[in-house]
């Protein structure tokens, strides 16, 4: 089996963040950045994958040099070698990127599946799958918590999270799939692996080198705006004052 | 809840570890922090009551490859130098508890003399099983009458035929109480130093028992065993290595014992210095965030000085010990540095945290209980300094 996985660097999700001074990105000066969880999720299971029916596990990814770090942590875990196309973020948004996808999609032959992470947690958008999956006329199960291939019959069969319950579908490979966080526990990358992975290849194209009619943006971040701060705790006297509070100042009841 | 992270360097993070540390370290750490914080973190506060953690955590960390960072891939090991091991240490720590770092960490103490010997038996037989998680092993040399002063061992090993039958007590032994095999020092010649020989000890055999499981101020959450030894017959097989190399042996793997013991001060001066940086900006006196006072800014700059100051110079240490220099003298100095550094920023810690700083849900309250045995344990301060000293040439 041949599978592609899109891997996405996001800032740590869990480090205060500033923003730039004219609103309209993070300020990137000191976060730290790690992989976004649910493409963990999606190599874990490509991983899983390969390791029952054998194959190539490729990683894609898109932007600068920079992210290089994060790419060698997905070698790490297990990937066979990996795709960075070259392009800021600024200069994505989800409809390029799946078109970016798409195009190195065919590049690679012979793919059997295209995993991605149900969405990334800093832009939260859950499109770029789907909008994959329709450029390439493929076939998609979003929201995997469970998946299972059938090689000789061409299909995988795919448990989704649904409201209130789950859905399994039989998908015609090749297919595109994505990962719910509920799907597997990724793997520690092991100081062996680790090693191993500085040896393997990351391809590196640019935007020139893939065959994309429409390079255009169709969103533009005009402005993003800090949660409100916390206010302080308060402890009340008694349970009569707690409801009262619930009621009237946190409209909670 | 998710919790916002603090990073507790001077300046950027990046730019210390730049100066130390590459591509391979970095994904180590992420990893075993990782662990740390999935596996460990979650449970810690009910271990650390309970006073032992689960044994699974063992084969858990040795699938995650944690446990074998620093020993031989041919041995089932992850390879690597002493960076590395300083991640693996310092991301366990992220767990929060020396204790359960020390107990996961009992074999980077009780292997060392097992892989040195190049014998195939007792890798096959120890060093394999313990790498997986499987066995679980502890190092014996302090004993009830003697623990700075090794020469003092007074545990006997005589032979007869093909087994040496062993006599003995030994005190204060880490992961001692659920030991599989213990790593134990003992005297087969009068020769103080040239008379001492490691020998293989297994737990099912007749003549070994725990006499007690000791309850200790800190670091609950490992086990820690005086353990007798009444006619013990240790087959030929298990001794390590030939008779009388057991204190050169020693000396050899104190260094890295050291290191650890340098790398566990680091972590929880941090973890210490993180924690106040999160209570100060919530708590509030006066009106307003105790951060708002000078007096705590200047704490909290003293703090960060003195990590930045002992984390420099264990890792320092650490990288020139990859590169094979003589550096008994400057481990000696790391270990006291992060010693002394953990205890005044984990006394500091427990300060602004005020009364909940005394309470033991608070992290450093636990992490200041740990880090008392810092100074104590893996040689004593005073050892240390008179390691220095004659370096020194005094
Ligand atoms: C929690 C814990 C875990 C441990 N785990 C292990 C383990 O797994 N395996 C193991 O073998 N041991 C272990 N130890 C033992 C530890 O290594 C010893 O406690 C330590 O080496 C000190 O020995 P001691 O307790 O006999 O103190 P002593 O040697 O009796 O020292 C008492 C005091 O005298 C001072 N002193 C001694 N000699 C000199 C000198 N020449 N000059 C100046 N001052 C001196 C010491 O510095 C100290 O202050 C552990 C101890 C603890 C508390």
């Amino acid at each position: 089996m041949k599978i592609l996985v899109a891997f996405k660097r996001v800032i740590d999700p869990d480090a205060r963040i500033k923003l730039t001074a004219d609103k309209t990105a993070v300020d990137t000066e000191s976060v730290e950045y790690k992989a976004n969880p649910f493409c963990e999720n999606a190599l874990e299971e490509a991983l899983r994958l390969k390791e029952e029916h054998d194959g190539e596990v490729v990683l894609v990814s898109l932007g600068g040099e920079d992210i290089t770090q994060t790419i060698r942590a997905g070698l790490a875990m297990g990937a066979d070698r990996a795709v960075r196309v070259e392009i800021e973020d600024k200069a994505l948004d989800s409809d390029l990127a799946a078109r970016i996808f798409a195009a190195v999609y065919k590049e690679e032959e012979d793919v059997d599946l295209f995993i991605f992470g149900k969405q990334a947690v800093d832009g939260d958008n859950n499109q770029v799958g789907q909008l994959t999956a329709q450029y390439l006329g493929l076939p998609q199960a979003c929201f995997a918590s469970e998946v299972e291939v059938d090689e000789d019959a061409g299909e995988a069969t795919v448990t989704r999270e649904v409201d209130g319950g789950l859905e399994t579908l039989a998908v015609k490979l090749p297919a595109v799939i994505t990962a719910d966080l509920r799907l597997n526990t990724p793997r520690y990358a092991k100081l062996p692996d680790i090693m191993k992975a500085r040896k393997k290849e990351i391809e590196e194209l640019d935007l020139d080198d893939l065959e994309i009619e429409d390079t255009a943006l169709k969103i533009e971040v005009v402005s993003l705006e800090e949660p409100p701060k916390r206010k302080g705790g308060e402890i009340v006297g008694s349970v009569d004052a707690l409801v009262e509070k619930l009621k009237n100042e946190a409209r909670a009841l | 809840m998710t919790r916002s992270r603090v990073s507790a360097n001077l300046g950027r993070m990046a730019d210390f570890y730049d100066n130390f540390l590459d591509e391979s370290h970095r994904l180590l750490r992420t990893s075993c922090r990782r662990f740390a914080e999935a596996e460990i973190r979650p449970h810690v506060h009910d271990w650390e009551e309970a006073g032992i953690f689960p044994r699974e955590l063992y084969t858990k960390a040795a699938a995650a490859g944690v446990l074998g960072v620093g020993f031989p891939e041919e041995l089932g090991g992850s390879g690597g130098g002493a960076l590395h091991q300083l991640m693996s240490l310092e991301g366990l720590m992220r767990g929060t508890s020396t204790g359960v770092a020390a107990g996961l960490g009992s074999l980077g103490i009780a292997l060392p003399a097992l892989v040195q010997s190049g014998d195939h038996g007792l890798a096959e037989r120890f060093v394999r099983p313990a790498l997986r998680g499987e066995k679980i092993a502890c190092l014996g040399i302090t004993e009830p009458g003697t623990g700075s002063d090794v020469a003092g061992v007074a545990t006997r090993a005589r032979r007869e035929g093909d087994h040496y039958v062993v006599n003995g007590a030994k005190l204060f032994i880490t992961s001692g109480v659920r030991a599989d095999f213990m790593t134990v020092l003992a005297r087969t010649g009068d020769d103080p130093h040239g008379g001492l020989t490691f020998f293989v000890l297994e737990k099912e055999m007749p003549g070994v028992t725990v006499s007690r499981s000791l309850k200790k101020t800190g670091w609950w959450a490992s086990d820690t065993a005086e353990l007798a030894f009444s006619d013990v017959r240790v087959p030929v097989e298990n001794r390590v290595g030939p008779e009388g190399s057991g204190f050169k042996t020693l000396m050899r793997n104190f260094q890295t014992e050291r290191l650890a013991l340098a790398a566990y001060g680091v972590a929880t001066a941090e973890i210490a210095l993180e924690e106040s940086m999160r209570y100060v900006r919530e708590r509030k006196a006066f009106g307003r965030p105790i951060a708002g006072f000078q007096v705590t800014r200047h704490k909290l700059a003293d703090m960060a000085t003195q990590l930045l100051a002992a984390k420099t110079l264990t890792y320092q240490v650490a990288t020139r010990m990859d590169r094979g220099e003589y550096v008994v003298k400057e481990v000696s100095a790391a270990k006291n540095l992060a010693a002394e550094v953990a205890l005044a920023v984990t006394y500091e810690a427990v300060q602004l945290h005020g009364g909940m700083g005394y309470m033991r849900e608070t992290v450093v309250e636990r992490l200041a209980r740990d880090a008392r045995l810092l100074p104590i344990g893996g040689g004593t301060q005073e050892v240390m300094k008179e390691i220095i000293a004659k370096s020194m040439g005094f």
